[in-house]
């Protein structure tokens, strides 16, 4: 598939949704066991984005700040995060931390 | 019709006015999402298109990271709605006011429906009952969102050109991420959720296709689900 026809299919899909209720299912509430599923998409599939991305290097997990700065950069990340809540502060400490540690080694 | 006028002025400006303080996330996101699409394999063109065809930061930013990563095109696609299954809740939330708008609007409005405009406009819409002043507050949340995330998506993307690869800009990906993952994480069913998620997505990560990813948050979103029940 192209790149373009999976941006538009997402793009539909993601109308679609915002329009579910108000336009296609119409009045009616959502019902209970769709409701609690729902709680647990944001956490559980952002964190199963992240935890590859920074825990993973050439598919191995590594937690070494020498051949993978990014395991170590993406904790320090959630703590600021944490702490914060601020986009710019969590941004730039992160890459620094990687600047440092690709420097340090 | 004066009268109808004047509030739908008001109520335009109320929307864009209660939207205000969000601009401070929303711009740098904006503008660090525009700097990772310039460099994303998908290009700058696309990557950029994506603000205005999804609409949508972090299914955005998921359907660039997977692209990247050489996933198969329906995991993308499933990835991305997965992530904006959200939208389902808060459309099931604003049915019974936007029952009440004409049908154009109730067809065009929900475009504009983010995490977002949703949070200021059910509040709103709970203080004021006139469908008239609600279409237009709603119009006024929704646009607030809609014309800086374009504005800085572009800006990102004229910055990002600039920077080099070394710079390890794509690392900015997951550390958007980790900053909304974190206000989700609202008690221990979520924390249990996104441990799973994690730990599972990285054992998993050898399944083709990218799939590793849907394992993970379907193992993680179960384990919320079950540690929830027995919290009940």
């Amino acid at each position: 598939m192209s790149y373009l026809g999976i941006i538009f299919a997402i793009g539909i899909g993601t109308y679609l949704l915002r329009l579910s209720f108000i336009g296609i299912v119409g009045d009616r509430a959502m019902p209970e066991w769709a409701l609690v599923p729902l709680r647990f998409v944001a956490p559980a599939v952002l964190a199963a984005l992240i935890a590859p991305a920074v825990l993973l290097n050439d598919g191995a997990l590594d937690l070494s700040p020498a051949s993978n700065p990014r395991a170590i950069a993406a904790l320090v990340a959630l703590l600021l995060a944490w702490k914060t809540r601020s986009v710019p502060v969590v941004i730039a400490a992160g890459l620094a931390t990687v600047w440092a540690l690709q420097a340090m080694f | 019709m004066t009268q109808d006028r004047s509030i739908r002025s008001t109520a335009l400006t109320d929307g864009v006015r209660a939207f205000a303080p969000l601009l401070i996330a929303v711009i740098p996101f904006g503008l660090v999402f525009g700097v990772v699409a310039a460099g994303s394999e998908v290009g700058p063109w696309l990557g950029g298109a994506t603000s205005f065809i999804i609409f949508a930061g972090a299914a955005q930013l998921a359907t660039l990271q997977l692209i990247d990563a050489g996933a198969a095109g329906a995991v993308v696609i499933a990835t991305a709605l997965v992530i904006n299954a959200r939208h389902l809740m808060y459309s099931a939330a604003l049915a019974p006011a936007f029952r009440e708008f004409p049908k154009a609007a109730r067809f065009a409005l929900p475009y504009l429906l983010t995490d977002q405009a949703f949070a200021i406009s059910i509040v709103r819409f709970g203080e004021t009952e006139d469908p008239v002043y609600r279409r237009w507050f709603f119009t006024g949340a929704g646009l607030s969102l809609w014309v800086p995330w374009q504005i800085f998506t572009i800006t990102g993307i004229v910055l990002g050109a600039q920077v080099p690869a070394s710079w390890s800009l794509d690392f900015a990906i997951p550390l958007m991420f980790v900053i909304l993952l974190v206000p989700t994480i609202k008690g221990r069913p979520e924390l249990i959720a996104a441990v799973v998620g994690a730990t599972v997505a990285v054992a998993a990560a050898d399944v083709p296709y990218g799939l590793g990813l849907i394992v993970g948050a379907v193992s993680g979103i179960t384990a919320g689900v079950i540690a929830n029940r027995l919290a009940q």
